[in-house]
């Protein structure tokens, strides 16, 4: 065997696969530009007839289509969409008459906050969760949190959420059933009205995310080596913490990055029961209103917020493992 | 026993039960007892099965498979090993006795740096602080011969060898001055010459630690070079014991008889010379990436031809990495040689399977080393015979059936065994089945890839036995890749010797036993351990590299760093001849006449 990048440093390696994964993402979102708007093309209607009604005559419909430069053929309208994007304005809202930007602005706070403190909560558990079942593979611990996660998995988020809003706004009266979120609202404030859409969140992804931590480390456990610590007198918290732990971290991370991927785009169920101001409901007005600029930019974060999640997962997962390192 | 001094390790009435799901149990250990003085090195020898790795971590009380350990007495110096509880083992374990896995790439951590595992047993157990241990560690490194022993350890298992690795871990287990220190097949996973290095080096570090040890093995030759007596198990119990020598000259026991008689396989005639040239394997490169004018990125295989006629074997032998069983993969088309030709009975064949034709395909079969997975473990042994027969030859029904019997009764299993699923069957029985469903095809020619490897010496033997008789009974031709040059040379008609993808000597039957060969040829049958104690002893260090330094260019012998008889101003300067001498081809400088120019080089 030959001993390979022994004088390189880890970090040239590193870089070169970021770069090559920047690269390769930046060609993933501008597919996906193409994608959402070949998509809401097909739709039937457009912006002009979604913001005159039914009521309004042809020459209305064909009138604020020029205004609102509609009547450009789709190529022309993507191209100057694409150009005005790359110079870093995302464009003007058809149907609010805003800045697609302000639009965005809090809403994306609000989303993003929501997304953190579902990731924070619920990897730490799903962590917790999935380690201690694999240590205690079979016994009725394992076997109690392997039937929890799965049912889990299986209930739908619309009836977790409202089975909570019964327990704890309608019975327990303790938390507020609607997620209102203003910009000048106290932590405090702002965390207790999150509560209900968090703890749903963390139910949904947590069981999947448990569920892949707990085969990754077992899956490690049987190794030789594990046996090799245990025969030198290593204590079991430590061959977990410094043996297992770095070499189930990839597969780990990456399913957690698929997992809170979905934190973003796919929390319009919970957005849309809790009446809460965040991206993913946004999203589905643009698309109902047929609101381009609008629409493609929140495809854009979305896609982006997906991509680097499996990126930072790659890339904590090649700092783990020595063999990706070189 | 009636020694004054009572023994560092004794071992009284032990006994392991596994227990089963449903509620039983099967013992899988029975009423062993040993002991061993103080400094002695004891082998537990036996087959997959004879429970000599159960009896050995028991020493640590530990079992694998959640068995319960029971014993009148294990005591390690004044440790009762069969009375403490998990955490009183745990401060023993690594501390006072220690523990050397067979295979030491699975034994480490890959993801950690090996110095951080080697001084584990040190810091876990409170015995030094990082500092000291990694000076005591680095010394290890030091006295174990390990290359740049400062900065080894700094780095990760994927960038060190096997056998360095192996080296790495006995430090591993030293650094704590055990005494008691566990062998578990410590060498079984190497290539014979860096095993007799291994070996050497365990032996001595062993002897200078002064410290009790055990040395599992199925190995005999191994065992005795390294240990003072010898305990024969079978099926968790012990068939007999004695001083190394004498158990190897005088066995009690025909069970441990029949563990000799497969250690040192029987030499066979040669099969009658068949004028007819079946396969033929001319200047094929092979190898990985891309290929730019016949020669791959990544070359295995460089310029390697054969030949082999109806019902002769031809054995392949080299050490892991030097393309024995890429040349089996490019005759059986699984990977397209990049240059070169392969032809059956004359008939250029294409270098991919895409090209062949069925009936090509049919002639050559290919046996794979592995058979537990190699055949589909939950087809039934009929469903995965008669898929050939049916491929092949059209046979179906109740055809197939009795053709099935036909094949069963010819690998000698009984016809009954064809319900049974394959992952039923213990490893020498799919063996087995694996080789009747390369023989349903009818092949004209069988390449047996390391067949035997992972199967006990004398279920190996068996089927070794089977395959010889099989070649010569129905005149098939047999490829025989093999790391065991005794096997190559006990059963095949010709040798040819591969050195990192290029043949370095062909060498036919009778010229087995003439006084030169190629340098690595002969490195490869002296680092073959013999049934006798003073073996390694008589070895010395040898086999010293001549050149210091080898000049990095590839038309030169490849061997060259590590030889013993290399000249400078030609090994290193020129690429080696081929030279002929009585039917041997050897590429080497220093083998027979060089003739003048025209003959010279390794490439045309």
């Amino acid at each position: 065997m030959a001993v390979q990048g022994e004088n390189r440093p880890a970090w040239i390696g590193l870089t070169r696969v970021v770069i090559q994964r920047v690269l390769s993402a930046l060609l993933t979102l501008f597919l996906v530009s193409i994608v959402i708007f070949i998509a809401a093309s097909l739709l039937p209607g457009d912006a002009a007839q979604e913001v005159l009604g039914q009521s309004a005559t042809p020459q209305q419909v064909a009138a604020l289509r020029h205004e609102m430069g509609l009547d450009q053929p789709a190529i022309t309208r993507y191209v100057d969409w694409l150009v005005a994007m790359l110079s870093g304005d995302p464009g003007r809202s058809y149907i609010a008459d805003m800045e697609v930007s302000d639009l965005i602005g809090e809403r994306l706070r609000n989303s993003l906050t929501l997304a953190g403190v579902t990731a924070l909560v619920s990897s730490v558990l799903a962590l917790t969760i999935g380690i201690v079942s694999a240590i205690n593979r079979g016994s009725k611990l394992d076997r109690t949190l392997n039937v929890v996660t799965l049912s889990l998995v299986a209930v739908p988020e619309f009836l977790i959420a409202t089975i909570f809003v019964l327990i704890f706004s309608v019975k327990l009266v303790w938390l507020p059933s609607i997620a209102m979120v203003s910009p000048d609202a106290s932590w405090g404030d702002m965390l207790r009205s999150m509560a209900l859409p968090v703890l749903c969140l963390t139910f949904v992804v947590t069981a999947q995310m448990a569920r892949l931590t707990r085969a990754a480390v077992a899956d490690q456990l049987d190794r030789p080596y594990v046996e090799m610590a245990r025969l030198k007198g290593v204590p079991f918290r430590r061959i977990i913490l410094f043996h297992v732990l770095p070499n189930a971290a990839g597969p780990v991370l990456n399913a957690m990055a698929l997992s809170l991927s979905y934190l973003m785009g796919g929390a319009i169920i919970i957005e849309t029961i809790f009446s809460f101001p965040g991206l993913a409901s946004l999203m589905v007005n643009a698309v109902t209103s047929r609101d381009m600029p609008l629409l493609q930019s929140c495809a854009m974060i979305f896609c982006t917020a997906y991509l680097v999640l499996i990126l930072i997962a790659d890339v904590v997962a090649i700092l783990a493992n020595p063999r990706l390192r070189s | 026993m009636s020694e004054p001094v009572s023994p560092a390790v004794e071992v009284a009435n032990l006994a392991i039960t596994l227990d089963l799901p449903d509620g039983s149990s099967r013992p899988i250990v029975e009423d062993v007892s040993f002991a061993i003085p103080k400094g002695e090195v004891r082998a537990l020898i036996g087959e997959s099965g004879s429970g000599k790795t159960t009896i050995a971590l028991a020493m640590m009380g530990y079992s694998r498979f959640g068995g319960t350990i029971s014993a009148d007495r294990i005591r390690v110096g004044d440790l009762q090993i069969q009375s403490m509880g998990e955490r009183e083992l745990r401060k023993v374990r690594g501390s006072r006795i220690a523990y050397i896995a067979q295979s030491a790439a699975t034994a480490f951590n890959p993801s950690r740096t090996i110095i951080s595992q080697v001084i584990e047993p040190l810091t876990v157990h409170g015995l030094a602080t990082g500092e000291q241990a990694r000076e005591k560690a680095i010394g290890l490194f030091r006295a174990l011969a390990l290359p740049s022993p400062e900065t080894i350890g700094d780095r990760y298992i994927h960038q060190v060898s096997g056998g360095q690795l192996q080296r790495l871990m006995a430090a591993m287990a030293l650094i704590s001055d055990p005494e008691l220190i566990i062998l578990d097949e410590p060498t079984t996973a190497l290539d014979v010459t860096t095993q007799v290095e291994v070996l050497n080096t365990f032996k001595s570090a062993i002897a200078a630690s002064g410290a009790t040890a055990i040395y599992v093995s199925h190995d005999l030759a191994v065992v005795a070079q390294v240990a003072d007596r010898i305990v024969v198990l079978k099926n968790g119990r012990m068939v007999e014991q004695g001083d190394a020598a004498s158990l190897l000259q005088r066995p009690q026991s025909d069970y441990t008889r029949s563990l000799l008689a497969a250690a040192r396989p029987v030499e066979r005639g040669a099969a009658e010379e068949q004028a007819q040239s079946v396969l033929a394997v001319e200047g094929v490169h092979a190898g990985y990436g891309k290929v730019r004018d016949g020669l791959a990125t990544i070359p295995v295989l460089s310029d390697v031809s054969l030949r082999l006629s109806a019902g002769s074997s031809l054995g392949v032998i080299g050490e892991s990495g030097s393309g024995k069983s890429t040349l089996a993969r490019v005759i059986a088309g699984l990977l397209p040689a990049s240059n070169g030709s392969v032809r059956l009975n004359g008939e250029l064949l294409s270098p991919g399977i895409d090209g062949r034709s069925k009936e090509q395909l049919r002639q050559i079969q290919l046996v794979f080393q592995n058979a537990d997975t190699a055949l589909n473990p939950v087809q039934t042994v009929r469903d995965a015979i008669a898929r050939p027969l049916a491929f092949y030859h059209g046979i179906k029904g109740a055809a197939a059936d009795a053709r099935v019997s036909e094949l069963l009764e010819i690998i000698q299993l009984q016809p009954a065994v064809a319900a049974r699923r394959t992952a039923e069957l213990s490893g020498g029985q799919k063996q087995r089945v694996n080789l009747a469903r390369a023989l349903a095809a009818e092949p004209t020619v069988l390449l047996c890839d390391e067949v035997t490897s992972a199967l006990d010496t004398v279920v190996g033997a068996a089927i070794l036995d089977l395959i010889d008789d099989l070649r010569r009974r129905m005149g098939i031709a047999t490829v025989f890749i093999s790391h065991d040059i005794s096997t190559v040379r006990a059963f095949c008609d010709e040798m040819l010797v591969l050195y990192s993808g290029r043949a370095v000597e062909t060498c036919p039957k009778p010229a087995f036993s003439a006084p030169l060969h190629h340098p690595y040829t002969e490195l490869l049958v002296d680092s073959v351990p013999e049934l006798d104690p003073e073996w390694l002893a008589s070895l010395g260090g040898q086999h010293v590299p001549s050149l210091p330094e080898t000049p990095a260019d590839k038309s030169l012998c490849a061997f060259l760093p590590r030889c013993p008889v290399a000249v400078a101003g030609t090994c290193d300067v020129l690429p080696p001849p081929l030279v002929t001498v009585d039917g041997q081809r050897m590429l080497c400088h220093q083998r027979g006449e060089v003739p003048k120019n025209e003959d010279a080089g390794a490439q045309p």
